[in-house]
């Protein structure tokens, strides 16, 4: 370990390297329901350089490596399950460029959410990316890795599609480049060659760890505005979803079922958030959903809900304070949820599963989900609140939890950035060709099993 | 008293030689009287009526009805034995959970005047200064005035829900401190506690005072402090004036005593026109935005720096596109505080 230790040091400077027991506690665990694993070491690299190094020593020791953003996953991804060291890439923050012509930006991998915005309002406000409802520490990369989606996906898709490119640390040490990049100074698309990108994305670091990527941008609109559908019946809600997202005007679609307060309770919200340039083309799209629905609106079994233009503003915050708000309901700073993706013809099916299973383990519970794209699918999410300090809370949230994987997954759903359980589960229900395949680009990439490992495996 | 039907007066009405209900209806338009008096007779009668359906329910034939026989009431009264909602019923069903008594009150001793703020309690900073000195506020869903079902076709939710409010109201403030006044900020629960109680024969055991009668009071007993503001400015009256129009006369007392211009305009007075709240709650908001524009343009035309509200939910409507185009959204009660200087 001293060993270790010493070549951490001259790669990052001794500031950046920890073996300190209190920080690897906080290293160990993340808000979610999984037990703490707490590393050997905690590294922060401020170059791809010095990742490639690190990467190279872990590999020439066998020394397992834990690639880290903003640590908010919630699902223990960033738990060294065996072990090793994790690589905190919050030093690697740079906003490497913004290409206003071609809408996208380079970014480190350290790059959150908060900083990305902030940017490009003082710099760019005519840009925006497409953020999650996480909170501004969230780090792009860690997003996109875990196909995450946010407040433009159902303009563009889960955060990976936007992606147009990545520089990546093999576990191996090699560094190499995804998309155009690979080939031009230009970060514009992952097209027309063959998409490496996939060799990273949704493998929970077990693959490599990304050092830089660029992503799209999109038009940053003047004039916004949000409309909030309520029906009283989860059978109506794949119709008005397909309905809505005809119109093609939408920028996000959040569905929302929550038992507080009480006067929300047995309804279903779909907030509908868009943009314009104007006042008048602002109209012209509210008019165009509104239309889009009107056949249901006309039968009087869902309407849009009148609320006045101040009162509108807690609806269009970006990221919504309202999952967070919700993430402390039990106090004690304990927040998971199981985001399914899955088809949107199954939103009942998902919605039942999840109300009987809140009270089968009697866990405060939210619903809602988020489309992705033009109704090609849905991230429906059961989150769960709990007290980090009571046992009791947290084992009938973990139960609530598992039960709600294998929902998920029995509903034809699968598990978004799931948890090292779910992964099994869903391991054992995947095309067997397709789970060797992985074990053998695993294997490919990394042949002494260095990254993550306990991740992915049967 | 009964509780179970409206005021209403058929042959009155039958004998009627002008409609004005229907015929200076602002949102329905009817090809003669004649058709007019068909279309009453047959709401009067209980049997379906095209105007059941394309009522805005502005409460304006409340106030046009030469006779006082509550056509409005009868109106919303026919829509919900028809069960012609005009607004989808998940909207209506979740704001009668929002706005249902909810159980949180507590007995609290007050003192006068008592500033019913009703289901407005984010406006009680605008009790304040020498206005209000010592005034006591009460405010809460469990004394909501319910007015607002008339706009959703639930006289049954007003029958059921009013007595309680106005017994809250005594038994939680008003009876343990010997009080029998209560001063209503807004119009509607003037209208609650006066027009409608008596067409409803809802008994309203204490004194209701309309603001702007407890304003206008106040005034002559500060009329050294006014700082007149000597500026043009548009009123929004709200559909609940509609109920009370009498009240119209004394807002503007009170604008003549603070030096308020309230310049002619098309749409004030008889022809106020909605602020687009309902409307859009009606899911009707290419016509809320009409009615806007010509709202908002009318108050320019007569150059008005101010767009005064006496409704809450109007300000919240229409404030910030009147501020948008060059207008101060301020309450009556601010402005008159503001002329106080304070």
């Amino acid at each position: 370990m001293s060993n270790l230790a010493q070549r951490l040091r001259e790669i990052v400077g001794d500031a950046f390297v920890s073996f300190e027991p209190e920080e690897l506690y906080l290293y160990s665990m993340d808000q979610g329901t999984m037990p703490p694993a707490a590393p050997d070491a905690v590294v922060m690299p401020k170059t791809t350089e010095e990742v490639a190094k690190i990467a190279q020593l872990a590999n020439e020791l066998k020394v397992p490596l834990v690639p880290m953003g903003g640590g908010l996953v919630l699902s223990g991804l960033t738990r060294a399950l065996k072990g090793g060291i994790i690589v905190d890439m919050k030093r690697m923050d740079r906003i490497v460029e913004v290409n206003p012509a071609s809408r996208y930006t380079v970014v480190e991998a350290g790059v959150t959410q908060g900083k990305l915005k902030a940017y490009l309002a003082k710099h760019h406000p005519e840009l925006k990316h497409s953020m999650p409802d996480a909170p501004p520490a969230a780090t792009i990369a860690g997003n996109i890795c875990i196909h995450g989606s946010g407040h433009l996906s159902v303009l563009a898709g889960f955060h990976s599609d936007m992606l147009t490119g990545m520089e990546v640390v093999l576990p191996t040490g090699e560094i190499i480049r995804t998309g155009s990049c690979s080939v031009s100074p230009q970060w514009f698309a992952k097209a027309p060659l063959p998409d490496l990108s996939g060799l990273f994305l949704g493998w929970s670091g077990t693959t490599g760890i990304i050092t830089r990527l660029g992503i799209r941008l999109f038009p940053n609109y003047r004039f916004n505005d949000v409309l909030v559908y309520v029906c009283e019946k989860a059978e109506l809600m794949p119709k008005i979803i397909s309905m809505l997202t005809s119109t093609q005007v939408a920028e996000d679609m959040t569905p929302w079922m929550v038992p507080k307060p009480e006067w929300a309770k047995g309804f279903f919200h779909i907030n509908v958030a868009f943009g314009a340039h104007s006042k008048k083309e602002l109209i012209f799209k509210r008019n165009l959903l509104q239309e889009s629905v009107r056949q249901i609106t006309d039968t009087k079994a869902a309407g849009f809900l009148p609320i006045p233009p101040v009162q509108k503003e807690r609806f269009m915050k970006i990221p919504s304070p309202d999952l967070a708000r919700f993430a402390d309901a039990r106090k004690g700073g304990g927040f998971e949820y199981v985001g399914a993706i899955m088809a949107i013809e199954r939103f009942a099916e998902a919605y039942n599963a999840g109300i009987e299973i809140a009270e089968k383990h009697r866990v405060t519970y939210s619903l809602g989900a988020r489309i992705i794209g033009a109704g090609h699918a849905m991230m429906f999410f059961f989150a769960y609140a709990f007290n980090r300090a009571d046992k009791e809370d947290v084992r009938r949230a973990a139960q609530a939890l598992e039960d709600t994987n294998r929902a998920c997954l029995d509903m034809g759903g699968i598990p978004w950035k799931a948890e090292m359980p779910a992964q099994k589960e869903i391991l054992k229900r995947m095309d067997p060709g397709a789970a060797a395949l992985m074990d053998r680009l695993r294997d490919l990439l990394d042949p002494n099993r260095i990254m993550n490992p306990g991740n992915w495996e049967a | 008293m009964d509780t179970t039907t409206i005021a209403f007066d058929p042959a009155l009405c039958a004998a009627c030689d002008t409609v004005d209900c229907l015929m200076k209806c602002q949102h329905i338009f009817f090809s003669d009287i004649d058709e007019a008096r068909q279309e009453k007779q047959k709401i009067n009668e209980g049997r379906e009526s095209r105007v059941l359906h394309e009522c805005l329910t502005c409460y304006a034939c409340q106030e046009y009805c030469p006779n006082g026989n509550n056509p409005f009431f009868l109106l919303v009264e026919r829509q919900e034995q028809l069960g012609l909602l005009p607004a989808p019923r998940p909207i209506i069903a979740e704001q009668l959970k929002m706005m249902a008594p909810k159980g949180r009150i507590a007995k609290t001793a007050v003192s006068p005047p008592v500033v019913n703020m009703c289901a407005f309690p984010m406006l009680t900073g605008s009790i304040r200064g020498r206005l209000f000195e010592g005034a006591s506020v009460i405010s809460g869903t469990d004394i909501f005035c319910n007015i607002m079902w008339l706009h959703f076709a639930k006289n049954s939710v007003i029958r059921e829900r009013v007595p309680m409010a106005i017994d809250n109201i005594m038994s939680f403030f008003l009876k343990d401190s010997n009080i029998d006044e209560l001063v209503c900020f807004h119009d509607e629960c003037y209208g609650a506690y006066t027009t409608l109680a008596k067409a409803y024969g809802i008994d309203v055991p204490f004194r209701p005072v309309h603001l702007f009668e407890y304003i206008n009071r106040r005034l002559d007993d500060m009329a050294d402090a006014i700082k007149p503001i000597n500026q043009v400015i548009a009123y929004q009256r709200p559909c609940s004036n509609r109920l009370v129009p009498e009240t119209d006369a004394v807002l503007d007392e009170i604008f003549k005593k603070i030096g308020a211009i309230r310049a002619p305009r098309k749409y004030d007075r008889q022809n106020a026109l909605c602020c687009g709240g309902v409307p859009r709650a009606h899911q009707r908001d290419e016509y809320a935005d009409e009615l806007l524009e010509k709202n908002i343009q009318d108050m320019l035309d007569i150059k008005a720096v101010y767009c005064v509200f006496n409704c809450p939910f109007c300000m919240a409507t229409m404030g910030q596109e009147v501020a948008e185009r060059g207008l101060m959204p301020i309450l009556v009660s601010d402005l008159v505080l503001a002329a106080l200087g304070e």
